[in-house]
Parts: C-alpha cells; sequence; structure tokens
C-alpha cells in the first residue's frame, strides 16, 4: 500500500514539475521576441557562453563519433558486401540521429550545466532578488537571454559535429578502409535526401528548446544554497538526456 | 496615488504572515517615521528578513496590509510595484553585487536599465555615489576582488544611485570588522540626514543600532515587545527586552532546546 | 565590458561556422542538386503493380537519371497505378514509343523506373502518357512461377 502510494505521490510530482516547467516555458517563448530586440548584446553574449565555448567538445566527439562509425560501419556492411554505401550510411546515422541526439547530450553536459550553476548562483547570492528590487526583471535579464542563446546555438552545434563526424568517417573509410572516395561521397549524394538533413536541423531544434528551457528552469527554481545549486545541475544533466531521448523517439516516429 | 505628505513613509498595520505551521508575523503594527533611521531588531529567526520582503511586495502577507509611500504594497500591479520600487535602495546582507560586472557597472546598473542618461553623465553620477561611500578609486575592481566592507559599501552606492526616498539595510553590520562597521555607521546616519531620506535598519546589533537609530522596534514571537528611542529600550524593564538588550544567555528565549528530562535521559528511563 | 570584442570575434566565427555547417551538410552530402528547381514536363504512366517503387525515386534512361517519381495514385476505375513522371526540360527528344520499367538497383537497393528508348518520331511532351509498361517484379510470383513450371514431383 505504501508503494502504490509512494508512486502516486512520484505522478503526482511529475506533473506538477511538468506543468511547471510547461509554464515557464511558455512565459520565456512570450518575452522572447521583445528580448531578441531589446537583449541583442545579451543574446549574442549568452550564444558565445552555450555555443562559442562549447566547440571543441563538439568538435572532439563528432571526430571520434564519425570515425568510428566509419570502422563499424564499414565491419558490419561488409558483412552483407555493401561496403559501398558507407558514405550514405554514416551520413544517414550521423544527419537524422546521432548528431543531433549525442550533441544534445553534450551540450547539456556543458553547456547546460553551465546555465543552471550561473543562475542558481545567481539565486543563492541573491543577485536575483536584488535585481527585482532595482525594479529589474531577472526572468527578462538574465533567464532570457540564456534560454534564447541555448536554442540558437544547438542546431548550429549539432551540424557542425555531423559535419565533423562525416569527414571523420571519410578519413577512416577512405583513409583506412579503401573505400573508393567518389563512392563514398556519390552513394551518399544518391541516399540522402534534403529531408534527412531537414529532419536532423529540426530535432536539433527541438532538442535546444528542451535543453536550454531545463537548465535555465533548474537554475531559476533551485534552493539557494550551494547544496541546491549543485544538485540542480545534476538534475539538468539528468533530465535533459531523459527528455532528449524520450523527445528523438517521437520526432522520429512522427516524421517517419 | 501617493500621499507624499503623510508622517510615515511607511505603515504596516495588521500584518500576519505564516509559514506552513509557523506564524511568523501575528497582527503586526509598525510605523517607519520619514527622516528618520528606524531600527528593527530582534532575536535571530523572528524573520526580519521576512519582514523586509513583506514590505518590498516579495511576499504576500495572509492578512492586514503595508503602505510604502502611500502606495497600497499588495494590491498593486506588477508595474506599479516596480514603480515603487524605483524609489526605494535596497542594501542585502552580502552585498549582492552582481558578479560578471565591475563595480562601476554594478552601480550603473539602475541607471543603464531604467534611464536614458548618456554615459557621460552616468559617468558623473556614478563616480559621484562610489565617492559618497569612499571607493571612487575602485571603480574598476571586480566584485570578487572586494572585501566584505567594501562590497557592502559599493552595494549602497548602487542603492543611492536612483536617489530613492527609502533606504532598507539588511543586517548591514554582520561579519564586519569593528573599522569596517564604523564606517556602515557612519554611512548610514549621513546618506539619511545628507539626503533627507528614511532608513530601516534591520539588525541585531545593539551597540551600532544604538548609535545609528532614530527609533528602535524589537520584535519577538512576530509582535512588537517594546519600542521607543534605544536609550529608552536599553532601560525597559521587560525580561525579553532586558535579555536582548544586554545579550543574557536565558531567560524568556531559553538557553536549553526543548528536551525530556534530564535525570530520566541519562538513567536511560525514557528508553522504556 | 571589456570582453566584447572577443565575445562578438568569438560568436560571428561560432555563428559563421555553424551556418557553414548546414550548408555543407544541405548541398553536397544530399542530392538537393539533382532536379530540384530546373525546369521539367510531367508525363503519367500506368503499371499493373508498382512494387516498392516510392515518390522521388529516380527514373533513368540509359543508366543515368533524367527526372524523378513525383506522384503515385491509385485509379479505382481501371483498378491500376497510375505513375507521375517529371523529366528536365533539357531531354525533350525522348520517343513518345519508349519503354517504362519498374527495376530495382542492386540487391538491396530501392526501385527506379528504367526507360528504354522506342524508335517513334514523335517526343514525349508535357501531360503525354507512356504507353509500354513493365511492373516490378514481385518475389513470390516469380517463386510460384519457378516451382509450378517444375511441374510435381519437387519438394
Amino acid at each position: 500500500m505504501g508503494l502504490l502510494r509512494d508512486l502516486l505521490f512520484t505522478f503526482r510530482a511529475f506533473f506538477e514539475t511538468f506543468g511547471a516547467l510547461s509554464l515557464f516555458l511558455l512565459r520565456l517563448a512570450v518575452y522572447t521576441p521583445r528580448a531578441l530586440v531589446r537583449r541583442f548584446p545579451l543574446i549574442v553574449a549568452q550564444v558565445h557562453n552555450t555555443g562559442a565555448l562549447s566547440l571543441v567538445i563538439i568538435m572532439i566527439c563528432g571526430f571520434f563519433v564519425g570515425m568510428v562509425l566509419g570502422l563499424q560501419g564499414y565491419d558490419t556492411l561488409s558483412r552483407f558486401d555493401s561496403e559501398d554505401i558507407l558514405g550514405a550510411a554514416t551520413a544517414l546515422a550521423l544527419l537524422k540521429e546521432l548528431g543531433p541526439v549525442i550533441t544534445a547530450l553534450l551540450f547539456a553536459g556543458r553547456a547546460g550545466t553551465a546555465l543552471a550553476s550561473e543562475i542558481g548562483l545567481m539565486k543563492a547570492t541573491d543577485q536575483l532578488s536584488a535585481m527585482e528590487m532595482m525594479a529589474v526583471d531577472p526572468l527578462r535579464r538574465v533567464v532570457v537571454p540564456r534560454f534564447v542563446g541555448g536554442v540558437v546555438a544547438m542546431p548550429f552545434l549539432a551540424a557542425i559535429f555531423s559535419t565533423i563526424g562525416i569527414a571523420g568517417a571519410f578519413l577512416v573509410g577512405v583513409g583506412l578502409m579503401d573505400v573508393d572516395s567518389g563512392t563514398f561521397w556519390a552513394q551518399m549524394r544518391n541516399n540522402v535526401d534534403p529531408e534527412d538533413v531537414w529532419e536532423g536541423v529540426f530535432k536539433s531544434f527541438v532538442f535546444g528548446i528542451a535543453a536550454s528551457v531545463l537548465a535555465v528552469f533548474e537554475g531559476y527554481n533551485c534552493v539557494p544554497t550551494a547544496e541546491g545549486v549543485g544538485r540542480a545541475t545534476t538534475r539538468t544533466v539528468v533530465l535533459t538526456a531523459i527528455a532528449v531521448l524520450v523527445l528523438d523517439y517521437i520526432i522520429t516516429a512522427a516524421l517517419l | 496615488m501617493s500621499d507624499q505628505r503623510d508622517d510615515n513613509i511607511v505603515k504596516i498595520r495588521g500584518l500576519c504572515f505564516a509559514r506552513g505551521q509557523r506564524r511568523i508575523f501575528d497582527n503586526l503594527t509598525i510605523d517607519i517615521q520619514r527622516g528618520h533611521v528606524t531600527a528593527i531588531m530582534g532575536p535571530s529567526g523572528t524573520g526580519k528578513t521576512t519582514l523586509l520582503r513583506l514590505i518590498t511586495g516579495q511576499l504576500l502577507p495572509d492578512r492586514g496590509e503595508i503602505l510604502v509611500n502611500g502606495y497600497h504594497v499588495h494590491r498593486s500591479s506588477r508595474a506599479e510595484l516596480y514603480e515603487m520600487r524605483r524609489n526605494i535602495g535596497m542594501l542585502f546582507q552580502n552585498g549582492a553585487l552582481l558578479t560578471d560586472y565591475s563595480v562601476f557597472e554594478n552601480v550603473a546598473f539602475p541607471l543603464r536599465e531604467h534611464t536614458n542618461l548618456p554615459d557621460r553623465l552616468i559617468r558623473h553620477v556614478v563616480l559621484t555615489k562610489l565617492h559618497a561611500v569612499g571607493l571612487r578609486g575602485a571603480a574598476q575592481l571586480m566584485p570578487s576582488e572586494l572585501s566584505g566592507g567594501m562590497a557592502r559599501r559599493v552595494a549602497l552606492a548602487r542603492a543611492i544611485v536612483m536617489d530613492p526616498d527609502l533606504l532598507i539595510y539588511d543586517e548591514p553590520f554582520a561579519g564586519l570588522d569593528p573599522i569596517s562597521m564604523g564606517v556602515v555607521v557612519r554611512l548610514i546616519r549621513q546618506m539619511n540626514d545628507a539626503l533627507g531620506i528614511s532608513s530601516i535598519v534591520v539588525s541585531h546589533d545593539v551597540d551600532e543600532i544604538t548609535a545609528v537609530a532614530d527609533r528602535s522596534y524589537l520584535l519577538s514571537d512576530g509582535r512588537v515587545v517594546a519600542s521607543g528611542r534605544p536609550g529608552e529600550l536599553a532601560k525597559d524593564g521587560s525580561a525579553i527586552v532586558r535579555q536582548f538588550m544586554h545579550g543574557m544567555a536565558d531567560g524568556p528565549v531559553p538557553f536549553h532546546y526543548p528536551a525530556p528530562d534530564y535525570s530520566a535521559q541519562l538513567l536511560g528511563r525514557d528508553q522504556d | 565590458m571589456q570582453q566584447t570584442r572577443t565575445v562578438e570575434l568569438g560568436t560571428g566565427m561560432f555563428v559563421f561556422l555553424g551556418v557553414a555547417a548546414i550548408f555543407f551538410l544541405a548541398t553536397q552530402t544530399s542530392n538537393l542538386n539533382s532536379l530540384v528547381s530546373s525546369e521539367a514536363y510531367t508525363v503519367k504512366a500506368r503499371f499493373e503493380n508498382i512494387g516498392g517503387l516510392s515518390v522521388r525515386a529516380p527514373v533513368t534512361m540509359a543508366g543515368v537519371t533524367i527526372g524523378r517519381v513525383s506522384d503515385i495514385a491509385f485509379d479505382p476505375n481501371r483498378l491500376d497505378a497510375v505513375v507521375s513522371i517529371r523529366i528536365d526540360a533539357r531531354y525533350d527528344r525522348i520517343p513518345d514509343d519508349s519503354d517504362a520499367a519498374i527495376l530495382t538497383a542492386g540487391l538491396l537497393g530501392g526501385q527506379y523506373i528504367g526507360l528504354s528508348p522506342g524508335g517513334s518520331d514523335t517526343f514525349l511532351a508535357d501531360e503525354d502518357e507512356i504507353e509500354f509498361t513493365q511492373s516490378a517484379v514481385v518475389l513470390e510470383n516469380l517463386i510460384s512461377k519457378y516451382l509450378f513450371s517444375q511441374g510435381g514431383g519437387d519438394d
């Protein structure tokens, strides 16, 4: 009986948090247009913060994921005598799935935690309260630019990840495993439709919204202590990972 | 909208506020006189900071009302609330400076957000306010490079940059060395008199309060237990006031946290 | 704010890289450049069975892609499939007695339409219909044909 009650409690907590998150996202969405005009320099700074500063990890991971795809892809395809389509296989895997998803997870780890801890720290040291007291809405000034920065940065990061990934696969497939370079690109061009590319961009855009809103939500609503900030940061990564993978399935199923 | 010539800049009437089961304020009534420094004292945990948040509209009371400069704080719209807050300067306990900005930018923040003043004028105003707190030379430092006392002075400069009518200090003396404390005492008094504003100081530092306040309220258990000039409070006969003003270890605020009978617990009889 | 120039530089480079990556992915990796917005004309072809043919499948002649399948519809009156093909306007001298067959590319490959030229002097134009068509080869029919052609006796 206690187990049932715990379960119901968890469900209720989930719906409450989900509801709070949705309302929060709605408020941010409403504030965004004016923020784009009034606080453009702040947004630029945040795109730098979440995007440009994540480039290193995205590029390194993208390269190695691409190389592994090249290796594994070659090995798997050669069992079916289909090594020639390595280019198409790796490109499709990266563009449609691995690019958006892995980038989102890496984004959560690097940029999401930064956003959550920045905002959480400002809350814990009363900076947000001070802003409220100075008649400046901290939501508009601190949270919205960070949210918009993350949403803008994510699709670019995913595209860069996929591009470098394809380069890595090319290096391994053509350079190491002796796939013909012309075949690599030709099969890719033949079998990748523009829809596949847009599917990846759309996914990364949605993941960007999810990752950014979760990060700023956790930071903004954390318990204003050192411990609270730490916990908010952890929750950001966990929740973003779950959200991204669930959304991935939903979007893939919807678009297929 | 606001009745400026009222003698009391802040009027708290019948305030009731509870957090969960705890009743923090029970029918509280306080008047903050215009042009004077009013202190609000009390033992730790009486909710002094909560009171400040209620005055500034960050929290809603369960019952009662608060008027600031004639504004009904809790019947105001968000826009009116922000309008009201532009006339209030608040000093937080740890300064609450924005960590990404320099001292200069911190003080300039309200000006940049609320006015369209050109950079020249902003510079003029900011340096003047920094000079008033003695930190004009520190304008280019970052908050992480400041000591606690200096950070609080910068926060004070920021609080007065929009020339408010009311200044609120939340525990301004906490954790400062005697020299810094002396500086803060002098600044509170100077600001109040030189700028012709009113000040509320929330603190439990009896000596400093005595030096700086025109009027004090002592809160305990959500009520005012004493009020008057600090000197009068020191001579007050009631037990709780005496315990507080003279720093006595035991009295109406007990030394021992509630516990079962001592001998019974030692001899293990309470574990039957 | 001292870091403004570095921030702007960094962000600018980042956005540039990102846009370049998207551009590269959209144009160089996909078949965007083939037959997207060029001039084309549409012809129809009827098949008894289209097999696994899908929209956007290539249409080839002599092995070269000259067009794409633009629409597949079912005719409820004649109970067959009507496939619409968009052919690049450059190729306007295709004999109107040419043959359209649904072929499979490789073992795992997708299905496409291969056109074999006829001998007529008149050419296909917009809204024409290809008369001679070969439906897709359905594997089960092939197997059952093979089995029945063996007669009895085999297991």
